[in-house]
């Protein structure tokens, strides 16, 4: 495959925290492509590297050897303050516990990324209005968030991750905090929301229920890539592995 | 942005109030202690202000402040007069008299003794009278504030401790069992030591006053037209040996004594020390606190592609104005308290100065606090924001 079309090109990447007897290899040689277009979930056991794979994608951490490419540009080349702005250009975050803001209204929750970047509040709010109601929240746009489901609240950071236009979208546990069927809502919302081509999404995930809404899934395990499948691929090894449990036990 | 901050600052209730508390009361202690103070220590130099004529002020040279009368011998009036430069010089007389009230009380009170002639030394506004009555015998001028409260008489003499009222002109006071007649009321600024002040002549002050071989106070000095103040007053020291004060000296020397051979400023420094504590604990500890629990937010906008330094100009802003609304709060209720309270029970005096001091604290304050914040903030990482 030409790399062209991949968004995303990790080659060897290497990362490691701490020194001497604390010393902890995050990544030990990451190999992963990532097309446009594509949405790609990253599994794998705690402490196996994803989140330290996505902050190096997402440019919050930088790697410490091998070769990347995050939409044309190796954002661990870049300064810190190049870095963040490549991040406020190109990247939208969903977060675990959706992190709102809970003294402000969930529409200037979402015009937060755009106030940042010194956006016209005028136009700032039209624009967070118009993605709270692409995510189903129109009428509640003064709502503080506090007083939102769980559901609602991963719809208002969703619109708060879409409303810069960004071209990579990394979402930590999406669905963590979510019942089943929320949880299948908010992933079929995020698909809806990132069809276009120009788009690409990372999900971290340990919920298998979600596994289908992603084109290909990455193994992670002690730092690396292990292998790539297909949702169904991965459902049924992961069965195969409950079964081999099961019989042990 | 700058709104949203705002909001997060006074959404978070407890914590606002907490912070506008600490900076409000550490203001108010600040404000109000530093204003009782200077209240205080202008109340010692009183008899300064309100004798304006005077350029100079003679005494004799182991005088260490207003109150503290070391008479001199009368012919140094006539040693000052003769001082070229000198365009008047009339004596004054200060002492502390017993005075047998009409029910029979005692009070101590402060008598001055003007010069006869001129009356140079009464006090400019009267309230009832002219001071030309102290032109006729025995009589005297006292002030509203005594007049009001130490020298009040019963309203019926047959309930001396029932009712009073302030006693009033033509009633009679003995000093040193001497008959003096109330002939004038005079508004005066309060005294440090707040006993009431009787105004009289000179000549008759000293016939008040035990016998004492040297009766003069003070000696009262007008500068010639065309003369320095500091040249003449030079001279004067130069030929008569006596201590010479310009009045804001003589009044800097009243204040330096109060300040260096009291614990006064130690106990007003105390609290003012405790208020500027209360505000770094209560107020510094609230808006760390409060910027720590917003840290997961501050880290999630650093990630969506904040840089520092906007996010520091946000902690920044809401320092600035809980200083502000703490800072006001304080100083208007300082403000209310001071002026609420009569003079007489109070002495309050907010110079400019103090709620420029009051600022300062509460900006070191504020700047401590924020920038303890703001090093949270700079070392935040912002994939911490993927760990929950």
């Amino acid at each position: 495959m030409s790399e062209v079309a991949n968004s995303i090109v990790c080659r060897q990447v290497f990362k490691t925290f701490g020194t001497g007897d604390s010393m902890v290899r995050a990544l030990r040689g990451v190999d992963l492509e990532v097309r446009y277009g594509e949405m790609m979930a990253l599994v794998g056991p705690s402490g196996c590297g994803k989140t330290t794979l996505i902050s190096i994608l997402a440019g919050l951490l930088t790697r410490d050897e091998g070769d990347l490419a995050v939409l044309g540009t190796d954002p661990s080349a870049l300064s810190n303050h190049e870095r963040t702005v490549w991040r406020g250009q190109n990247v939208g975050f969903i977060f675990q516990q959706f992190n709102l803001i809970p003294q402000v209204s969930i529409l200037e929750n979402v015009a937060v990324p755009l106030l940042l970047r010194r956006h016209p509040k005028k136009d700032a709010l039209a624009r967070a209005a118009h993605l709270l109601e692409e995510v189903g929240l129109k009428g509640r746009e003064s709502t503080r968030p506090t007083k939102l489901s769980g559901g609602q609240q991963q719809r208002v950071a969703i619109a708060r991750a879409l409303v810069t236009g960004p071209r990579l979208l990394v979402c930590d546990e999406p669905t963590s905090a979510l019942d089943g069927a929320t949880g299948q809502k908010i992933m079929g919302l995020i698909r809806e929301l990132t069809t276009a081509s120009e788009h690409v999404v990372i999900v971290v995930t340990h919920d298998e229920r979600i596994y289908h809404f992603a084109d290909r899934i990455a193994h992670l395990d002690d730092g690396q890539v292990t292998h790539i499948s297909t949702p169904a691929e991965a459902l049924a090894e992961s069965a195969q592995r409950a079964g081999d449990a099961a019989r042990r036990h | 942005m700058r709104g949203i901050a705002i909001k997060m600052l006074f959404g978070d209730t407890a914590k606002f109030y907490g912070i506008l508390l600490g900076l409000s009361f550490a203001t108010l202690l600040i404000a109000q202690q530093a204003s009782i103070f200077v209240g205080l220590m202008s109340r010692t130099y009183a008899l300064i202000e309100e004798t304006p004529q005077a350029d100079l002020w003679v005494t004799d040279p182991t005088l260490q402040f207003v109150d503290d009368t070391k008479p001199m011998q009368v012919t140094a009036l006539q040693r000052v007069r003769s001082v070229d430069g000198v365009e008047w010089a009339v004596p004054l007389f200060k002492g502390l008299l017993v005075a047998k009230l009409p029910t029979g009380a005692r009070q101590i009170c402060d008598v001055i003794g003007v010069d006869d002639a001129s009356l140079i030394g009464v006090p400019a506004r009267m309230v009832k009278g002219d001071v030309s009555v102290l032109r006729k015998p025995d009589t005297i001028i006292i002030e509203t504030r005594g007049a009001r409260s130490r020298l009040a008489q019963p309203v019926s003499l047959a309930n001396p401790d029932g009712p009073k009222r302030p006693i009033d002109i033509g009633e009679e006071l003995e000093l040193n069992e001497r008959r003096a007649v109330i002939g004038g009321i005079a508004e005066t600024k309060p005294t440090f030591q707040n006993v009431p002040t009787i105004y009289t002549t000179y000549s008759r002050a000293i016939g008040f006053a035990p016998a004492n071989r040297r009766t003069l106070s003070m000696i009262l000095v007008k500068v010639s037209p065309g003369q320095s103040v500091t040249e003449v007053r030079d001279r004067i020291m130069r030929e008569t040996e006596l201590a010479v004060y310009t009045p804001k000296d003589f009044a800097w020397t009243t204040i330096e004594y109060w300040m260096k051979q009291t614990g006064i400023p130690i106990n007003f420094g105390i609290a003012i020390v405790l208020g500027f504590l209360v505000g770094v604990a209560i107020a510094g500890q609230m808006f760390y606190n409060f910027t720590l629990d917003n840290l997961k937010y501050f880290g999630a906008m650093k990630a969506m592609g904040a840089t520092t330094p906007r996010l520091l100009g946000l902690v920044a802003l809401q320092g600035a104005v809980a200083g502000v609304l703490g800072l006001g709060l304080g100083l208007g209720v300082t403000a209310v308290v001071g002026l609420s309270i009569p003079g007489d029970k109070l002495a309050f005096k907010m110079t400019w100065q103090i709620p420029v001091i009051s600022a300062g604290a509460v900006v070191f304050i504020v700047v401590a606090s924020s920038l303890l914040s703001m090093r949270r903030v700079v070392k935040l990482d912002p994939s911490e924001v993927f760990q929950g």
